[in-house]
């Protein structure tokens, strides 16, 4: 099996970020399974920020720890990240800015000079230093820049040419005979999934790490709609005057965002307005560590809103659950007419993944009005899920925040209306459980089906989790819906005969546990992390030999 | 029963200024195309307004009509939207909201309700308010001075502003006409008493005078007929009628571009 990471690291601003990405898709050409991590701090300039490129001939989809090439643009990259080299690793760096006196030094400032370029070109310098070094064809190599630099190709391609002569090759890379797969983000392919569900409009406020999804819907012409409002709790409720006009409409936060938005989950459930709010978690509490990652947020999100609420929380763990969850949630949100949340992590918002689709989403209408005698917008129905209507389309629609009767006007006198309206809510409650329960999907079972020992786990731990799992034969359930509860599916996949129940998650309070507790589930060992950088396979090891 | 009246109770006080506004509106929107009309409040005593009136409307939450009234004009730049909001809405818990939406020319129509005071919670100073307003939370007096919001309309840069006054039915309707007819952010400021609370309307009666249009289209004409009443009570005149207009690009006509030149498949196949 090959599996190798490369490290490139210099300080913001140097384009490590794009030379990791160049490199990455080189790789990605052969047909080699990619992940990218990219670390960086709360700022523009300087500083220090890195990718790490894990390269395997099968599915990887989480960082390893030590890596076999380190490529320093700066002096710092060098320091910080020689312990994680392995003993065979190989150092490149930019001789122009970095001592060391081992690996291959490149004078690549110099050499980007000479050519016509500048500065930030060392690192097409780099690029091509490493290339040659893993014997990768330079008309590959001119392929992916063809792609990647749309302004600059000429002198770039000079500089990378040059390098490419000077440098010693020392391996083969071979071609893969696996299907290429795209590279893209989580927040990516969550937009795209949505997209395909019919999304409308996207409303957000930046905030790191969701703002991308932004930037992306923006970039694009997809035929999505992308406004910036002036702050979180606008842009809830914008989307939510959108939905009432019948336009589908997402919105992307961080947890401090989502605090905002959550009188408008609340009025979406009352009111029953169909809307997606991605929130994508980094350290909390308050501005926390923002640029970092954790799954602290879950008790939060669970708890979100004042008043009686059960809404969608869909938890996938990288970006082809991303896609997929992204259309489906939509479609959930607009069948139940109710938010829905999507919970991720910058570990999965901002990780570039190979994306496989493996469901087919499309846009599905199926709580419409059939347009047939008078319209009551909220009408009392078996399954408590009242045919939608819009605005502009012969009917008067009345949609509000108040307690209301079935045509939508405010209900406080009648003790009898509110009841019913109450239960009606309680209901299609009812119904999205029963839509939950009959989800196969609605968790998934990696590792050794038949062990007793269990690693229960969500999101972005989901990976290092099944990775640990392998060496110790444990068995893996991944809760990727967290509300309404799988309790079926979970309390089967659990059975009542573990040894151990370890949750694995990235908070401090073991909130996972906490919700399994309140299924009737209990835990007897937590694996937790909450440095804010993300949870590795081998930290999960060293825990679990404690614990077995 | 006109088609315009739902049978749902009101419950305003007997004398409110919000009836006049309720006449008058609808007497605004009579040869309207109301199946292209949504009409949004937010939480107050103005807000009841949406459920005597039968026409699409967004019931939202305090201070927060006016962004849903720009998520719905931005779902369907062919509906008109009104927005009916209040001075404790609008101008206390809502007041990025309104410089926003004037900021950047959302195609709504705002009727602002300003009674000076929260009525529906039984009476506190709001932003309007005259310094020294004793209610329930200041019984020494309220210690701010009062905010002139046209004043931050203008700085705002809506494009169409204009005071009205809830005795003044005729007055109003033409009002509401023009603000709706307007094409981009328009606020009808509609002073008027509260009879529980603050009963200025014999105040009101007295100091309100309907200004002729003048130079819609100057910034410093329509800063001294603004500044002419600034929200005291010393035997000022208070100038109605509709201070500043000016044509310009709407939000939904600058921000909805993104048409559909690619799909989702032609963008997976640029990432490979």
């Amino acid at each position: 099996m090959k599996d190798f990471t490369i490290l490139v690291g210099g300080q913001a601003g140097q384009g490590s970020r794009k030379a990791g990405l160049v490199i990455a898709k080189i790789l990605n050409s052969l047909g080699y399974r990619i992940f990218i991590y990219d670390d960086y701090q709360s700022l523009i300039r300087g500083g220090h920020s890195f990718s790490k490129i894990r390269v395997s001939d099968k599915k990887v989809e989480g960082q390893s720890e030590q890596v076999d090439y380190i490529i320093a643009l700066d002096q710092l990259t060098v320091d910080k990240h020689l312990k994680d080299l392995k003993e065979s690793g190989i150092v490149i760096f930019n001789s122009d800015k970095v001592i060391f006196d081992k690996g291959l030094g490149v004078n690549s400032e110099v050499i980007a000079k000479e050519e016509g370029g500048s500065l930030i070109m060392a690192n097409t310098a780099m690029i091509s230093a490493f290339a040659k070094t893993i014997g990768i064809d330079f008309e590959l190599l001119k392929n992916v820049f063809q792609k990647e630099f749309k302004k600059g190709l000429d002198v770039n391609l000079k500089i990378a040419e040059r390098v490419y002569l000077e440098v010693e090759e020392k391996t083969k890379t071979e071609k893969l005979d696996n299907k290429i797969l795209p590279l893209i983000t989580g927040n990516e392919a969550l937009a795209l999934g949505a997209t395909k569900a019919g999304l409308d409009i996207y409303y957000a406020y930046p905030m790191t790490p969701a703002t991308s999804i932004l930037h992306f819907l923006a970039e694009h012409k997809l035929g999505v709609e992308t406004i910036q409002l002036e702050n979180e709790i606008s842009v809830i409720i914008a989307a939510l005057g959108s939905a009432y006009a019948g336009k589908r409409s997402m919105v992307g936060t961080s947890g401090g965002g989502f605090a905002l938005m959550t009188e408008g989950i609340s009025f979406a459930t009352i009111a029953e307005i169909p809307v997606v709010i991605v929130n994508s978690q980094r350290t909390g509490p308050a501005t926390g560590v923002p640029t970092y990652s954790g799954q602290s947020d879950l008790n939060f999100i669970l708890n979100a809103g004042h008043g009686d609420i059960v809404k969608f929380t869909i938890a996938p763990s990288n970006a082809s659950e991303c896609y997929e969850w992204g259309g489906r949630t939509l479609n959930l949100a607009w069948k139940y007419q109710t938010p829905a949340v999507v919970l991720i992590d910058k570990e999965i918002s901002e990780s570039t993944f190979n994306l496989e689709i493996n469901t087919k989403i499309e846009q599905e209408n199926n709580s419409l009005w059939n347009q047939e005698g008078d319209y009551r917008r909220y009408e009392i129905t078996d399954n408590g899920i009242s045919p939608l209507a819009f605005p502009g389309n012969g009917v008067v629609v009345k949609t509000t925040s108040y307690e209301h009767d079935q045509n939508g006007l405010t209900a406080e006198e009648s003790e009898e209306d509110i009841t019913a309206m109450q239960e009606k809510r309680l209901r299609k409650f009812e119904s999205m459980q029963e839509e939950v329960d009959n989800m196969e999907d609605a968790i998934k079972i990696f590792g050794k089906k038949d062990s007793k020992n269990i690693l229960v786990t969500f999101g972005s731990s989901t990976s290092p989790s099944i990775e640990a799992a392998e060496n110790f034969d444990l068995k893996v359930v991944q809760i990727i819906v967290m509300e309404p509860f799988p309790i079926i599916q979970v309390t089967e996949a659990i059975g009542e005969d573990a040894t151990n129940v370890i949750c694995v998650e990235q908070n401090a309070l073991g909130q996972l546990a906490s919700l399994l507790s309140k299924n009737g589930i209990e835990a007897n060992e937590l694996i937790l992390k909450y440095s804010s950088r993300a949870l590795q396979k081998g930290e999960i090891e060293d825990l679990l030999k404690e614990i077995l | 029963m006109n088609k315009l009246d739902t049978n749902y109770k009101n419950t305003w006080c007997p004398g409110c200024g919000n009836f006049g506004i309720l006449v008058a509106f609808k007497n605004a929107i009579l040869n309207e195309d109301l199946n292209k009309m949504a009409i949004v409040s937010g939480i107050g005593c103005h807000a009841k307004i949406v459920d005597y009136i039968n026409v699409n409307s967004f019931y939202s939450l305090h201070g927060r009509g006016i962004p849903a009234a720009e998520g719905i004009k931005l779902a369907n730049p062919e509906m008109k939207v009104i927005a009916f909001s209040g001075d404790g809405d609008s101008l206390d818990e809502g007041i990025s909201h309104l410089i926003h939406a004037a900021k950047r020319n959302a195609d709504i129509t705002v009727i602002l309700h300003n009674n000076r005071l929260f009525a529906l919670t039984t009476g506190q100073f709001t932003a309007v308010s005259i310094e020294g307003f004793k209610g329930k939370s200041t019984p020494m007096g309220a210690p701010e001075s009062p905010l002139n919001p046209l004043e931050l309309m203008l700085a705002s840069n809506a494009t169409f502003i204009a005071r009205s006054y809830s005795g003044n039915i005729k007055h109003l309707e033409e009002t509401f006409k023009r603000a709706i007819a307007h094409k981009g952010f328009s606020i009808v400021e509609v002073i008027e008493p509260c009879v529980s609370f603050l009963n200025t309307t014999e105040f009101y009666n007295k100091a309100t005078y309907v200004l002729k249009d003048d130079k819609l289209e100057s910034r410093e004409e329509a800063l001294k007929k603004i500044r002419e009443w600034n929200y005291e009570e010393n035997g000022e005149k208070i100038p109605l009628g509709v201070f500043y207009e000016v044509s310009k690009e709407s939000f939904c006509e600058r921000v909805l571009i993104n048409k559909k030149e690619e799909t989702v498949e032609q963008v997976l196949e640029e990432l490979i």
